[in-house]
């Protein structure tokens, strides 16, 4: 954990606003992400997962300001993204990178996808097109593909030919950060592993860091050094990964695991949690997981816990601790 | 394990005939369903194993698809000749359906009550109030909260795991011998999906029913399977108990599927993966569906179709590295 942080995020909040009515009254707001501070180490592999609708996919797009943060910080190497301008801010989307769960999509249908990774080279700026072609080439190859593919277009390949398609695009800038967005969530599981496979070996030659964005704890368990879980926009467990899957604190956490006949510890008998995740337009008080919790307590419903380290280098938000 | 069956599939062949050529989705599926068994059918996407289930209450669009060969026998009726009006009392009644998408297969206009009655009254022999009563009772056994509200509220109103609660709900109105689950929890998240196979789970030990599961998740099959079968290129590769799957695959692609699932007791820092990508229907590749990634691929895969074959009393592999494949 020495590694210089290459992205460091504080109080992170995006809000949406709910109007109602001719003139557009504000009756509520939507906290996606809601007060969320983290910080990824250079190389690092952050697994972020959660359910739908917690808010993890708005994060991801906040910290590029894809999705305009309401407030907090953001620094990427040291540098406040929020304050750059348009031309900064395209030159950091260079360095950070999406990639999508739908590859489908994410590529235009009408342009070959050798135009669509060069389309990347020429937004940033890389004038010279002998270079770019030789460069698209490279790319394909990268991530298993024939450079000859480049002429054709997106229906004439795979889901998973896609998704590498999908990776090609995002790494041709040489990005520090690759935000990957439930990137296997749509493809087989045969071909699941050849992605999550290309991709670890992505990161070890080229030393990128993931945030890798899930709802499947036995992938993100794979691929992560680090795991968070998030509840209804909030962060609600961090920790090392073997420390996670070994020693969850959080009564989420555990809930997630014995939902997953191979990831539950052996003896322990599989969590139900009662019914579904609160509407984020009216979460509940205090604790806003106390509404499903199966070790709740009376000060759950009354006093928002504090998220803080509870064992060296794992982080939970519960009053049980 | 020698049952009675209450379900035969016979080389099931269920064709799509398309501008780009005839999509052989499901070609040459046999299997029987016991009764009081669930039956998993396991595979990809574009495997076939959807066709295979709406092809059981011929529920795929025709044209383009027909069935083109086999028989699927229930109760000494074969649903693939029978005529429509027989068919239409069959569905529903005694076999009946659940789907992935619970938004897409409710009727957004109708009120979740009025479509459970409706099925009850087409079927059986019930008083309006009666049937109420019953759907009453139906959504409760889900535990769906606040039963007198749910019945009068619209698809939209209710999440997707109620939606997903009222449709199991519905499809066991009639007290149907079969439900057919396909991909019941993928659109649904972990905590909800956990909920789900809890009921299936509750269902299968308290019903004399059987139920045909269908998933891409390995995973489900062990937690919900009494027999899994494998398909691949739109037949049925590999069938055998859960246990016996999951300990001693045998055909190399089931053995590569449960290998693919991540371990949580391994710290490999690789995954096996199989190379290549699923055959593409309109073009299948000859002899044996699977040899262009097969990592044991011999010469006869190339030409020979491999015939499902018995290697046990209860296992049964369509590959040549099993003698009695050949044909």
């Amino acid at each position: 954990m020495t590694a210089p942080a290459i992205l460091k995020i504080e109080n992170l909040k995006k809000y949406y606003y709910v109007t109602a009515g001719l003139i557009a009254r504000k009756v509520g707001d939507i906290r996606a992400v809601d007060d969320i501070s983290l910080q990824m180490n250079q190389g690092e592999v952050l697994g972020l997962v959660g359910e739908s609708g917690c808010g993890k996919s708005t994060l991801g797009k906040a910290i590029i300001r894809l999705e305009e943060p309401t407030s907090g910080e953001i620094y990427f190497d040291g540098t406040d993204v929020i304050k750059m301008g348009k031309g900064e801010l395209r030159k950091l989307r260079g360095k950070i990178q999406i990639v999508f769960q739908d590859p489908d999509s994410s590529l235009d249908p009408r342009m070959t996808v050798g135009d669509s990774i060069d389309e990347a080279l020429i937004v940033h700026d890389i004038k010279d097109s002998g270079a770019r072609i030789a460069k698209v080439a490279e790319l394909l190859e990268k991530v298993g593909l024939e450079a000859g593919f480049a002429q054709r277009y997106p229906h004439e390949f795979s889901g998973g030919q896609r998704q590498r398609i999908g990776i090609a695009r995002a790494l041709a800038m040489d990005p520090k950060l690759v935000i990957a967005d439930e990137p296997v969530s749509a493809l087989d599981v045969s071909v699941q592993a050849q992605i999550l496979n290309l991709m670890m070996d992505i990161k070890e030659k080229d030393g990128l860091a993931y945030l890798f964005i899930s709802h499947d704890l036995s992938v993100v368990r794979y691929i992560s050094d680090r795991v968070a879980v998030m509840y209804l926009g909030k962060i609600v467990e961090l920790a090392e990964k073997s420390e996670f899957f070994n020693n969850p604190l959080h009564p989420y956490t555990e809930a997630l695991l014995s939902a997953i006949a191979s990831l539950r510890p052996a003896g322990k008998e599989k969590i139900l949690l009662k019914g579904d995740v609160p509407s984020p337009l009216n979460p509940p008080s205090g604790c806003r997981f106390h509404t499903r919790c199966h070790r709740v307590m009376p000060v759950c419903s009354q006093k928002e816990p504090e998220f803080k380290e509870t064992v060296p280098g794992h982080y939970t938000a519960c009053h049980l601790y | 394990m020698k049952s009675e069956a209450i379900l035969e599939v016979k080389n099931l062949k269920t064709w799509f005939y398309t501008r780009r050529g005839i999509v052989k989705a499901v070609n040459g599926v046999d299997f029987a369903l016991n009764r009081g068994e669930c039956l998993c059918l396991v595979g990809e996407s574009g495997c076939g194993k959807s066709v295979t289930a709406l092809s059981l209450l011929r529920l795929f669009d025709s044209p383009p698809g027909k069935i083109v060969e086999g028989e699927i026998l229930y109760r000494g009726i074969d649903l693939t000749k029978c005529s429509l009006a027989k068919l239409r009392q069959i569905r529903g009644k005694d076999i009946a359906m659940v789907f992935q998408n619970a938004q897409s297969a409710l009727n957004p206009i109708f009120t979740i009550g009025d479509q459970i009655t409706e099925q009850i009254n087409t079927h059986l022999d019930l008083t309006h109030a009666q049937a109420l009563e019953k759907a009453c009772m139906l959504l409760d056994k889900m535990r769906i909260p606040e039963v007198d509200r749910a019945l009068k509220q619209y698809p939209h109103q209710l999440s997707g795991g109620m939606k997903q609660r009222a449709m199991i709900a519905m499809s066991l109105s009639c007290d149907p011998c079969i439900l057919i689950a396909d991909e019941p929890t993928t659109a649904v998240d972990v905590t909800i999906r956990a909920q789900i196979m809890n009921i299936l789970q509750e269902l299968k030990q308290g019903r004399e029913m059987s139920i045909i599961f269908i998933t891409h998740d390995l995973s489900l099959v062990r937690e919900i399977g009494d027999r899994a079968a494998v398909i691949y290129g739109g037949r049925v590769i590999e069938i055998a108990p859960v246990e016996r799957i999951m300990n001693q695959p045998s055909h190399p692609y089931t053995r590569g599927l449960i290998s693919c699932l991540p371990d949580i007791s391994s710290e490999a820092t690789r995954l096996p993966s199989i190379e290549g990508n699923t055959p593409n229907p309109i073009d299948m590749p000859t002899g044996c569906p699977f040899h262009p990634r097969c990592n044991k691929v011999m010469d006869i895969c190339r030409s020979v179709l491999p015939e499902i074959t018995n290697i046990l009393d209860v296992h049964a592999v369509a590959c040549h590295l099993y003698p009695g494949s050949g044909k």
